[in-house]
């Protein structure tokens, strides 16, 4: 009894942090978005929600096409990543990992200088008399940069649930007589799905609250819900920003909580 | 008399409501070798961590030396454990590993170097001082496991299991040399395990424990020839234990038979238990004996025979040197000091007989039966 | 099957480091142009080293990684082993609280922390709370829960008995935190700090909100940058920046080769 007290005051400065710039951040979101600029409660920033109703849509489209996009191309990779021998499967997460340390804005803003009107690509197409296209400023651009600014938080954890898989597991579905097609969906898929939620979670939530990519690729026909909460601030629509942030919060946590049953379920239907 | 080193007054613990150690009495004199032998989850283990001042007890009273220690911390405690696995500090070397216990104590350095260095002889053990634990075999991390637990020169030595993870020969080679090395220091060791040939083979007293409970204290000879119940006889050894029941002093009456025993002191027609070794089981033809019954199996043990023998749908094991066959008819020849009658307790009728070698054989070919998830928890929590 | 792998492979290396390797090429041009190369120079190189603004924003990320994943790092760890010991209900708690930053957009988790120092500011009579030490509440924030989670699992691992074995051995127990427990849990903890480390010195999104004019870091500063016409002095930024972060992972890399190379001896020493 005397050792729990001992360390429950070790962790308590920590607890106390945690309440402080953890949880009452968050009862701050929800105080300001029932409030007014005064301070007065109010259910306006509710009501107005419906006017952004549309964004909303549009972030969650993005994201999605954008979270699918990384899958289909992550998914083959991972699974050729973790089949290859020991020095490769290292050389290649490392390479895998090595945009990611660079920093979000970068990596967009080179896309940028690529795809503008008087980009890269349009300068060398130019050459040799083609074109100009036009390809910045379009839902494609700010898919793109999603998909190229999140894939390797799809590969990872893809990757890291394809090595967990038993090989003995692989020679036993190939001795019961499975091909590789077989081998691949009857055991492989349903034993990465692990790493598909967290996949998916980890590429979905950056790119659907993004601001950046969609300011920067995506122009001003294509605002994101990040971009409206970004200009909300900046004009002292605070308490606005606020309830649009609640929203998102709300949203994206009702996500993650349906995907971890969805996770779930799948195991115990694996075990049964 | 020698002195009590240890001494446990009724000791009572329990782990979420589940109680693991019920009224434990025990005194241990300095400079014995005890071993405290059972099954999984009896309680063993607890009863060493208590003496070593990692569990306190619910209620009870432990004294060391004649002085209460319940509130005693560990690390004030003259007493050391070897643990299961060993638990040395993979971060330090051999060295290190062994004179941690004299360094916190702040012992000088030069006396440190020469009380390591001499437990470090001791074990054999001469030249590994600068290795790392890694690159160890669990023999050798064994050693150091011991030298790191004398070097302190503590009053009692706590052993948890600690040749579990070695292998048969090397175990037989190391239940010598910790016997060796008792008789050298001349402490007290208190030995946990369940393998009831080591506690047999190593002890001068055996605390045979079930259930939370100290079923018999004695020596080994004592346990294994005049054990106090059916728990015990089956515990250690084989035996056949079968229903019994005493017509008088020096004669039973079992298996639709009465035969001449050399116990005594039961009530007048009183049922009791009989055990019956299987290798003091003579084999004759059927009609030189009134116990006769039908071989149904037989398996070549190289120095015997073990044979499972039915007799009235009880099935018996013997261990004979006689060349015997599947579906004989056989007798069984019983002198009177084969026999060891005990009075009936809670586990009578739930061993000795021979259908099956385990309990969990009967299980696992039963879909419906589920494992008592309390009571592994329990055993968890022992180990 | 395995040329269509490895064509694969090196299909998906190229989209992602083409827009560096492009980036990279242009840094060395001539022209103020980010898109027609004219010839070579380290004309931007030598205009970036004049840039007072982004010196001291680098200057700045160095100093607020440098505290943030410090304290973060002793005050995680400690959290870690308090938390290792609670109950299954308050671990519980705790552990879905200190997910929370992980698990919220970062954006999210910006804005409400900006509320709460602009609720803060607002009791206490200022309106210019945003600065220096808001950034580094953020970043410790953020980090946080990296730490505890790189730790929790060593503390896990950690066989208990070896507690145990150093009390048995006469070491009280804040002695053995030290002597025993903390080189054991010391890789745990150097992950948590290192990746503290790099999360702080990346972040834009929670920085943007709750730092104030007067303090920038480098990741604001390109944000500064790229919202006004871009020169190639941002690529030459980005090639400093890429070559560091390469210099830093082969080092890491050689080290932990050499480390392996020292185990795998030892393993077989013991044979």
């Amino acid at each position: 009894m005397v050792k729990n007290k001992k360390s429950f005051f070790v962790g308590s400065p920590y607890y106390i942090w945690m309440i402080i710039f953890i949880v009452v951040p968050m009862l701050m979101v929800a105080y300001y978005s029932f409030t007014d600029i005064d301070g007065n409660f109010t259910l306006e920033n509710i009501k107005n929600l419906s006017e952004y109703a549309d964004t909303f849509v549009l972030s969650i489209f993005l994201g999605a096409v954008a979270t699918l996009i990384c899958l289909i191309i992550a998914y083959p990779l991972a699974f050729m990543i973790s089949r290859s021998k020991a020095s490769t499967q290292k050389m290649m997460i490392m390479l895998v990992m090595l945009p990611m340390w660079m920093n979000l804005l970068l990596r967009t803003y080179s896309w940028m200088t690529i795809i503008e009107d008087t980009g890269i690509i349009n300068s060398l197409l130019s050459k040799i008399g083609i074109g100009p296209f036009h390809m910045i400023n379009t839902a494609g651009a700010v898919v793109l940069g999603m998909v190229y600014n999140f894939l390797p938080y799809m590969i990872l954890p893809l990757y890291s649930a394809m090595t967990k898989i038993d090989k003995n597991v692989l020679e036993a579905a190939e001795d019961l007589g499975a091909n590789m097609f077989q081998r691949v969906f009857k055991v492989i898929f349903p034993l990465s799905v692990p790493g598909v939620v967290s996949g998916i979670t980890m590429v979905f939530v950056p790119s659907v609250s993004t601001f950046y990519i969609s300011q920067k690729l995506g122009g001003t026909g294509y605002t994101l819900i990040g971009d409206v909460i970004d200009t909300q601030f900046l004009n002292s629509g605070r308490n606005m920003g606020a309830t649009l942030s609640l929203v998102l919060m709300v949203l994206i946590l009702l996500c993650m909580l349906l995907m971890n049953q969805f996770a779930s379920n799948e195991e115990e239907a694996m075990l049964v | 008399m020698k002195n009590k080193i240890i001494d446990l007054h009724n000791i009572t613990v329990a782990f979420d409501g589940e109680k693991v150690l019920d009224g434990i009495d025990l005194s241990i004199e300095d400079g014995q070798f005890v071993t405290l032998l059972g099954p999984s989850g009896c309680g063993k283990t607890t009863t060493l961590r208590i003496i070593g001042g990692f569990i306190s007890p619910d209620s009870g009273d432990v004294f060391f030396d004649g002085k209460r220690i319940n509130d005693l911390p560990a690390y004030k405690r003259q007493v050391s454990t070897i643990f299961q696995r060993y638990a040395l500090f993979p971060h330090l070397n051999v060295y290190d590993n062994i004179a941690f216990g004299l360094r916190v104590q702040k012992v000088p350095k030069n006396e440190i170097a020469e009380r390591v260095a001499e437990v470090i002889k001791m074990v054999n053990l001469s030249g590994f001082e600068k290795r790392k634990i890694d690159s160890l075999s669990g023999g050798q991390q064994q050693r150091v496991a011991i030298a790191r637990a004398i070097v302190t020169r503590p009053k009692v030595l706590l052993l948890d299991e600690p040749l579990a993870a070695l292998d048969l020969k090397l175990r037989k080679d190391m239940q010598v040399e910790l016997k060796n090395i008792q008789r050298q220091l001349g402490i007290t060791f208190i030995f946990v395990t369940h393998d009831q040939e080591e506690a047999l083979s190593m002890s001068d007293v055996v605390v045979v424990m079930d259930g939370g409970k100290i079923q018999q204290i004695g020596t080994p000879e004592d346990i294994y020839n005049e054990p106090v119940n059916a728990f015990v006889a089956d515990f250690i050894g084989e035996s056949n234990i079968v229903d019994g029941i005493m017509i008088e002093d020096n004669l039973v009456k079992f298996a639709g038979q009465k035969i001449r025993c050399v116990d005594k002191g039961f009530g007048k027609n009183e049922p009791v238990d009989v055990v019956i070794r299987p290798e003091d089981i003579d084999v004759v033809s059927p009609n030189e004996s009134p116990l006769s019954g039908l071989v149904t199996a037989v398996t070549f043990k190289g120095v015997h025979f073990e044979a499972i023998v039915d007799v009235d749908n009880f099935k018996w094991m013997i261990q004979t040197t006689d060349m015997i066959k599947e579906g004989q008819e056989i007798g069984l020849l019983l002198n009177p000091d084969d026999m060891h009658v005990m009075r009936k307790s809670e586990y009578s009728g739930m061993f000795g007989d021979y259908s099956s070698f385990s309990d969990e054989m009967d299980y696992i070919s039963d879909p419906d039966y589920v494992e008592d998830e309390e009571s592994e928890e329990v055993a968890e929590a022992e180990e | 099957m395995r040329g269509i792998s490895k064509a694969y492979m090196v299909l998906v290396m190229v989209f992602l480091y083409a827009p560096i390797a492009v980036l990279i090429f242009f840094s060395f041009n001539a022209g103020n142009s980010t898109s027609v190369f004219t010839g070579f120079s380290l004309q931007w190189y030598k205009e970036l080293f004049q840039d007072e603004e982004t010196l001291s924003a680098l200057y700045n990320t160095l100093v607020v990684a440098l505290l943030s994943s410090g304290i973060s790092t002793v005050l995680g760890t400690a959290a870690a082993v308090g938390i290792n010991k609670l109950n299954k209900w308050m671990k519980n708690v705790v552990m879905n609280i200190t997910n929370l930053p992980m698990m919220n957009p970062d954006i999210v988790t910006g804005i409400s922390m900006m509320l709460l120092f602009v609720f803060a500011g607002s009791i206490l009579g200022s309106d210019d709370v945003l600065g220096f030490g808001t950034l580094l509440i953020a970043h410790i924030t953020f980090n946080l829960p990296y730490v505890i989670l790189s730790v929790l699992p060593k503390l896990r691992q950690l066989d208990s008995h070896l507690v145990e074995a150093a009390e048995d051995l006469g070491c009280p127990a804040n002695k053995t935190f030290f002597k025993v427990v903390l080189p054991n849990i010391m890789s745990g903890v150097i992950t948590g700090f290192m990746m503290a480390f790099t999360l702080s010195i990346d972040d834009f999104v929670i920085s943007y909100f709750v730092s104030g004019p007067s303090f920038q870091t480098l990741p604001l500063r390109i944000y500064s940058m790229t919202k006004r016409v871009v020169r190639p002095s941002i690529n030459a930024l980005s090639t400093l920046i890429f070559v560091s972060i390469l210099v830093l992972l082969i080092v890491i890399n050689v080290l932990q080769a050499k480390d392996e190379k020292k185990a795998e001896r030892r393993r077989r020493a013991a044979k």
